[in-house]
């Protein structure tokens, strides 16, 4: 006879048991250890720290080794972590203008004050497999090296600013809502937008931003610049009444040119759109700044063309990637209550639908 | 045990502070969704973090806590946020239903009564009862302030329309203390009038939405029907084949190729302490024999 299906509890202690042994794979293979995926497998550790919104490459290494190299997972595990963590204060804004940059290249100038930095780049790589990798132990040439830069890179949109070519943004030292500490609420500001983008998957964002170079809401964008490299983070602290720099971060930031024949409210001028990551993470960077131009119709005064990318509920809602694959992946949960009344409706409705074709035929034939 | 390396169940204070605001505000607002600054939990959206985050605000050390998935509590993901708890924050817990003070669910409300100062905690996936209308979260709220809920209407009346009834199973809306209409979670529309005049107190938490809404104790709730096609809390015709109970919601179970089926209690609690009171159904064997 039917046995209630008892022991749920045994079978997730040795379902984590088996994970935990998938997870190390073939014991005579050498265990990965932390460092080497925070050094090896960087671009990995910058994903996670940008969508986990945690700038922690030991932590994010950790959790791409938990997760078996599932970024989203391992976005998950981070994001879980950092809400338990207190808050004792904000930095003050870090100031991009004076990053040290390893990249900054702009598509809008060919050459620029500071000039064009290549920097560690897949661009121009031949994408042929390089089989010497799977021989290990070989290190690779020192790369060539050139002196740092003295002085600050200036950002190149300043330059169309002076001759008032590009719309400027208008400063203010409100302080931003948190969307890890408040719900978010529509319409939503420009800060909490940009907040949710970075945050928000990279398919997703750089799906959305493709859309829109297809025509789905198109925004003539150029690449006015992109810069990688490491900024300082202060802050205030009361007792000392100065700000102190308490560590570095590598960012990404990305600042679009976008062409725009003026609205009714806005003269034709160049228009921005702005994208900020942490980590190298520049496909994710450009994307935003992409979005983020797109989202920004109702303040230029441009059409609703009715594209997805223009539709803010739309885009901030779905985002992001840990509430989406936490949703999508609970229809794995027993549904079978629910699909037990849908199970008596659907005989109730067919039974009626059944005898009124019956009596319907029964008609017909008398 | 209780976990030293966290907080008594799991959340700070003042993240329990903020959730039990936006309960205050819900249970002094029947039926009105509250916006409440969700956490990333340690299990994934969608998996009961909302009804997790308000378990974790009401929980004190008495408590005795009970969690049921579909009704069951040994279904997987009711285990596992039952070991949460254990672990986070040492709780007393039980399946009995009368022994608890707080019952954390998903799909189901108990069969047997609650009583004064229970509280039953709702998981909630979409708690806009006119989502699937309107999908705009924006638009939403203005018909819930303005009222407007010709939409809803008019999707029952085209179901009656269309096939003769309304072809809602489960979440089916209901209206509280005749203003907003409620979203009683994915409960099968046979638990709704259990949800009306209720001594206990019922909590929905929806953690990815941000959204938590209550129904205070003896809080009148409706479901919504026309005058000529009046509500009606269908169950499958048959009595449970373990415990014989005839007024209880029952799973339907296959057992075998050949499409034999049975039906059973899914409020195993019930069920069994029916059994044990020696209650048999059609293929039950009394308490104490071998199953």
């Amino acid at each position: 006879m039917y046995v209630a299906v008892k022991g749920g509890e045994r079978a997730i202690d040795n379902a984590h048991a088996f994970l935990a042994e998938e997870r190390r794979g073939d014991p005579a293979v050498a265990e990965l250890s932390t460092a080497q995926i925070r050094e090896q497998l960087r671009l990995s550790v910058n994903r996670v720290m940008a969508e986990g919104s945690l700038y922690d490459p030991d932590l994010a290494a950790l959790a791409i080794k938990q997760a078996r190299g599932d970024l989203i997972e391992a976005v998950f595990l981070l994001r879980a972590y950092r809400t338990t963590l207190p808050r004792f204060g904000a930095s003050r804004p870090v100031e991009t203008a004076r990053m040290a940059c390893t990249r900054r290249i702009s598509a809008t100038f060919k050459d620029a004050p500071g000039g064009q930095i290549l920097g560690p780049t897949f661009d121009y790589t031949h994408r042929l497999l390089d089989f010497k990798l799977a021989a290990e132990g070989a290190l690779p040439p020192a790369a060539p090296t050139a002196p740092v830069p003295t002085s600050d890179l200036p950002h190149i949109t300043g330059f169309l600013n002076r001759d008032g070519l590009i719309q400027s943004e208008t400063a203010y030292d409100d302080i931003p809502p948190d969307l890890t500490r408040e719900p978010m609420e529509l319409p939503a500001s420009r800060a909490l937008r940009l907040q949710a983008l970075t945050r928000g998957d990279e398919g997703f964002i750089l799906s959305l931003a493709y859309s829109t170079q297809r025509g789905y809401g198109r925004t003539h964008a150029f690449v006015g610049e992109l810069r990688i490299g490491t900024v300082a983070v202060e802050m205030d602290i009361p007792e000392l009444g100065f700000a102190v720099e308490i560590g570095e971060v590598e960012l990404t930031e990305c600042e679009t040119v976008n062409q725009f024949a003026g609205s009714k409210t806005e003269p034709p001028q160049f228009t921005r759109g702005y994208g900020l990551t942490f980590g190298q993470t520049e496909r994710k960077a450009i994307a935003m700044s992409l979005v983020d131009r797109a989202l920004r119709w109702k303040e230029l005064g441009e059409d609703d063309s009715g594209a997805p990318a223009q539709d803010e509920e739309f885009v901030l809602m779905h985002a992001d990637n840990v509430q989406a694959t936490g949703f999508l992946e609970h229809i794995k949960l027993p549904h079978y209550v629910d699909f037990q009344s849908e199970l008596e409706l659907i005989r109730k409705l067919r039974a009626e639908a059944l005898t009124a074709i019956g009596a319907a035929r029964q008609e017909a034939a008398e | 045990m209780t976990d030293q390396s966290y907080n008594f169940a799991y959340l700070d204070e003042q993240t329990k502070r903020m959730i039990r605001r936006a309960i205050l505000k819900g249970v002094a607002v029947p039926g009105y969704q509250v916006p409440f600054a969700s956490r990333e939990m340690p299990m994934p959206y969608g998996w009961g973090t909302g009804g997790v985050q308000v378990t974790a605000a009401c929980l004190v050390p008495e408590d005795v806590l009970k969690v049921i998935d579909q009704g069951a509590d040994d279904t997987t993901n009711a285990v596992s946020i039952r070991k949460f708890f254990q672990r986070t924050a040492g709780v007393a817990t039980t399946e009995a239903t009368a022994e608890a003070t707080v019952i954390q669910t998903r799909h189901r409300i108990p069969e047997q009564a609650l009583t004064a100062g229970q509280i039953l905690v709702y998981q909630v996936p979409i708690p806009e009862p006119l989502r699937f209308l309107e999908p705009r979260e924006t638009e939403t709220r203005k018909m819930h302030s303005l009222e407007e809920y010709g939409l809803m209407h008019v999707k029952l009346y085209e179901d009656i329309a269309r096939h003769g009834s309304i072809a809602t199973a489960y979440a089916y809306p209901v209206r509280v203390e005749g203003r907003y209409v409620m979203d009683p979670s994915p409960i099968p529309k046979f638990d709704n009038p259990k949800l009306s005049d209720s001594p206990a107190l019922q909590l929905f938490g929806a953690g990815r939405e941000q959204r938590i809404y209550a129904l205070p104790p003896f809080t009148r709730v409706v479901s919504l029907d026309f005058d000529d096609h009046p509500f009606d809390p269908s169950k499958a015709p048959h009595d449970c084949d373990l415990c014989g109970a005839a007024e209880s919601y029952l799973d339907e179970v296959i057992t075998d190729d050949a499409g034999s089926r049975m039906f059973v209690c899914s409020d195993t609690d019930f069920c069994r302490s029916r059994r044990e009171a020696g209650h048999v159904g059609r293929l039950g064997e009394t308490a104490g024999g071998g199953a």
